[in-house]
């Protein structure tokens, strides 16, 4: 009887524990619910822009059409010239530096290193028109470019080395009476362009996104969510959400997974509690750049060549510039898998003019801060870009080069090919030292990787992190993973006794039957 | 005279043949993560060795009741006494065919020498490995909806003490399957243990009542 009860209740425990463990929770989660209430609201202008009067008058210059938007829109000039893509800077906190104003406007990169003295060239990207090489123009409201963003024809074109003012050959009438929320394109033009061409900066952001697959992004995928970017930049007063790490510090702004998605979005626990230290992203873009390569590395220090004395270039297998006079030396990368770094969401730059104490180490010029230790931090995947740029020996600074110019002799290295003068034109735009002296550093910058989200069912599987060789995790030492991580005293010592004890075992028993055949053969028993 | 005896009690071989069989799986799926081989597949071994794991606990929780409510327990408590006589047994007797040095019976089933490891095994290594194991699972855990932490810094000590945990039970398990063979004969200890009775030397013991 009481072998019964036993018997009966272990294998209820057992029962209970199994479906516990088996039981498949499945319900339709309230984040998604929520989800399916917001992307369901209708996001059309509240008017229709064609029939007033005021876009129907004909345009001569792009500023009469921001005239004309800000006689209805008495206010909104005022938000967008509060906003970080008008004014190319940003306030921002640095731990240890304090107060720093830092954008676009004096931070140096690793790509085409600044826009200080190159501003008509760059403005192309600048909602502003008017820019020239001295003044970025931002005081002016009739500057805002409005269209760019809200241009709904997929007609509006900035023109090159313009200062940011459109093509002449545009229809602004029908342009300004079809406006309406920013799709994909009015982002991409300028977002997938970054650093001069397609996919050139981010790797995650480039022309495929225009139009992509689920399979290429989930979210935004036309086959499938048709998401557009301020989906989810949610914007308040021309002020996006989100920010890219490369010219920002704080941990504000930020868009996040959990905007839509709860922070614990698994029915596994155990995918669940990796949220703590790992960031969505980390597993859910196992690649990057899944369409059109990105750049991964560009080396100035072979820019200049000449042919003939003409500048040229050269293309790789995959039809990405190899070699550009201009520009020196790249190479290219397609699904790429991302590095791996601690993020705590705050970082530290490089700002022009710093010294560069340690010149044996890649300079990186924008440290994401994190490590396991700290409570905030996540691991995060990232593209690393790397370069060799130029740099002034003497004073110990990165140079910033003056690039464009609109003519020969103006000092620009894109027109001359001449380091000596464009580094000495170009610092003293910046108003900084330049001793005469070039050389040339390797620096390094982060970049995030958010987009790209692949599907569910096509994450990083656990054993990409979760293995002694070839770990994804192989760069981050400073916490122990399982199936990575191991003490060499003690895998020594347990395979030692491992290995002592079956030598042991095996001696043994072979002695005794040795001896026991020794018996048999002499009979005893 | 020999006799049938009836030694090992159905619970007793239940949980005998139970927790070996968790322990072996425990060690495949375990090493498997530890990254020494590869079998199952990672992210299957984790879930499969969290799953046995907690029938281990089950198993144990009977087993320790068991133990108790039996006064079983007393059979495992360590004695000086032939400890010297086992190991001599084993190192030169056994080869000359000598006798065993002590007898089993119902009442005292453990040689000196078995009773010092099954001690050292159920007070230091499976309490070792098996906290450790727990604090590997619990040290976060969701909570209301959301993944609290254990104020545990890191997992490295936890881990390499389940690790050292583990490769001793490897090592047991070895030693303890060729122990076995050394029986009365190379397989009446596997034999007792399947079917609880085994041919004990001991003319005037009474089989136990069937409980
Ligand atoms: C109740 C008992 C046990 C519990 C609760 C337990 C729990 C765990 C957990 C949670 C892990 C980490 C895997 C993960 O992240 O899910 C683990 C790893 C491991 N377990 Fe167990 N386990 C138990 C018993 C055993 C036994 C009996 C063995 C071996 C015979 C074993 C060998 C291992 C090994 C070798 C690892 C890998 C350790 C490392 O490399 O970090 N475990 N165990």
């Amino acid at each position: 009887m009481r072998k019964i009860f036993s018997i009966l209740g272990f294998g209820l425990v057992i029962y209970m524990i199994a479906l516990n463990i088996f039981s498949d929770r499945i319900h339709e989660p309230s984040w998604r619910i929520s989800i399916r209430e917001k992307l369901k609201k209708d996001k059309a202008p509240a008017a229709d822009h064609s029939r007033f009067s005021q876009l129907q008058q004909p345009f001569t210059s792009p500023q009469q059409v921001t005239e004309a938007c800000l006689s209805c829109h008495n206010q909104t000039h005022l938000e967008v010239m509060h906003s970080n893509h008008w004014n190319w800077e940003r306030e921002e906190y640095i731990e240890g530096r304090g107060i720093v104003y830092i954008g676009k406007k004096n931070i140096l990169n690793n790509f085409c290193i600044g826009v200080r003295g190159n501003e008509e060239s760059c403005a192309k990207c600048h909602i502003g028109y008017g820019s020239t090489n001295d003044n970025l123009n931002i005081e002016e409201a009739r500057n805002i470019d409005c269209l760019v963003c809200h241009d709904n024809t997929d007609t509006y074109t900035k023109a090159n080395e313009q200062g940011g003012n459109p093509q002449n050959t545009l229809d602004l009438n029908l342009i300004a009476q079809h406006i309406g929320r920013p799709g994909r394109a009015n982002c991409g033009v300028c977002h997938f362009y970054g650093g001069g061409g397609n996919n050139v900066k981010h790797g995650d952001l480039e022309m495929a996104m225009f139009e992509p697959s689920k399979e290429t992004d989930i979210h935004m995928g036309t086959d499938g969510l048709n998401l557009v970017c301020v989906d989810c930049h949610l914007t308040e007063k021309h002020t996006i959400s989100g920010k890219m790490y490369s010219l920002s510090s704080m941990n504000r702004n930020r868009v996040t997974c959990e905007q839509c998605h709860s922070e614990t979005p698994h029915v596994d626990e155990i995918l669940n509690e990796h949220t703590l230290k790992v960031s969505c992203q980390a597993c859910h873009i196992p690649e990057y750049a899944k369409v059109n390569s990105t750049k991964t590395h560009w080396d100035w220090s072979t820019a200049g060549r000449l042919k003939d004395g003409k500048p040229f270039h050269e293309e790789d297998s995959l039809g990405n510039h190899a070699y550009m006079s201009i520009k020196g030396s790249f190479k290219w990368g397609r699904n790429l898998e991302p590095e791996y770094v601690w993020f705590n969401g705050t970082a530290s730059h490089y700002l022009s003019g710093d010294v560069i104490a340690d010149t044996s180490q890649p300079v990186i010029l924008n440290t994401l801060n994190g490590s396991y230790q700290d409570q905030e931090s996540k691991i995060i995947p990232v593209k690393i870009h790397r370069a060799v740029q130029p740099f002034d020996p003497v004073n110990q600074i990165l140079i910033q080069p003056k690039l464009y110019a609109e003519a020969v002799g103006d000092s620009a290295f894109w027109k001359d090919f001449d380091w000596q003068t464009a580094s000495r034109a170009g610092m003293h735009d910046m108003q900084l030292p330049y001793s005469g002296e070039i050389s040339f550093i390797k620096t390094e910058m982060y970049w995030p990787v958010n987009h790209m989200v692949s599907a569910a069912g096509n994450t990083v599987a656990c054993a990409d992190c979760h293995q002694r060789d070839n770990s994804r995790m192989a760069g981050l030492n400073d916490f122990y993973m399982p199936g990575r991580d191991y003490s060499e005293p003690i895998e020594l010592g347990g395979k030692l006794l491992l290995i002592s004890t079956l030598l042991g075992v095996i001696g043994h028993g072979s002695l005794r039957i040795i001896m026991t055949m020794n018996r048999k053969k002499r009979g005893e028993k | 005279m020999k006799a049938k005896i009836y030694v090992y009690r159905s619970f007793e071989r239940f949980w005998h043949w139970t927790q070996a069989i968790l322990i072996i799986f425990l060690g495949l799926s375990g090493f498997e993560i530890h990254g020494s081989l590869n079998f199952f597949g990672f992210e299957n071994a984790v879930n499969y060795h969290n799953f046995a794991a907690y029938l281990l606990l089950v198993l144990i929780v009977f087993a320790i009741f068991w133990h108790f409510t039996t006064g079983e327990w007393k059979q495992y408590i360590p004695t000086k006494e032939l400890i010297l006589a086992q190991l001599n047994y084993y190192l030169f007797g056994i080869f000359r065919n000598a006798p065993h040095p002590t007898k089993k019976d119902v009442l005292s089933k453990l040689n000196p020498l078995q009773k010092l490891v099954y001690f050292a095994l159920k007070i230091m290594i499976i309490p070792l490995t098996v906290a450790s194991g727990l604090f590997y699972i619990f040290y976060r855990y969701p909570h209301s909806s959301e993944i609290a932490a254990l104020n545990i810094e890191s997992l490295r000590t936890i881990a390499l003490l389940h690790t050292v945990g583990a490769f001793m039970l490897v090592t047991f398990l070895i030693a303890h399957l060729y122990l076995m063979t050394t029986g009365e004969t190379p397989t009446s200890n596997l034999k007792a243990m399947l079917t609880g009775y085994e041919e004990l030397g001991h003319d005037h013991q009474q089989p136990e009542n069937k409980n």
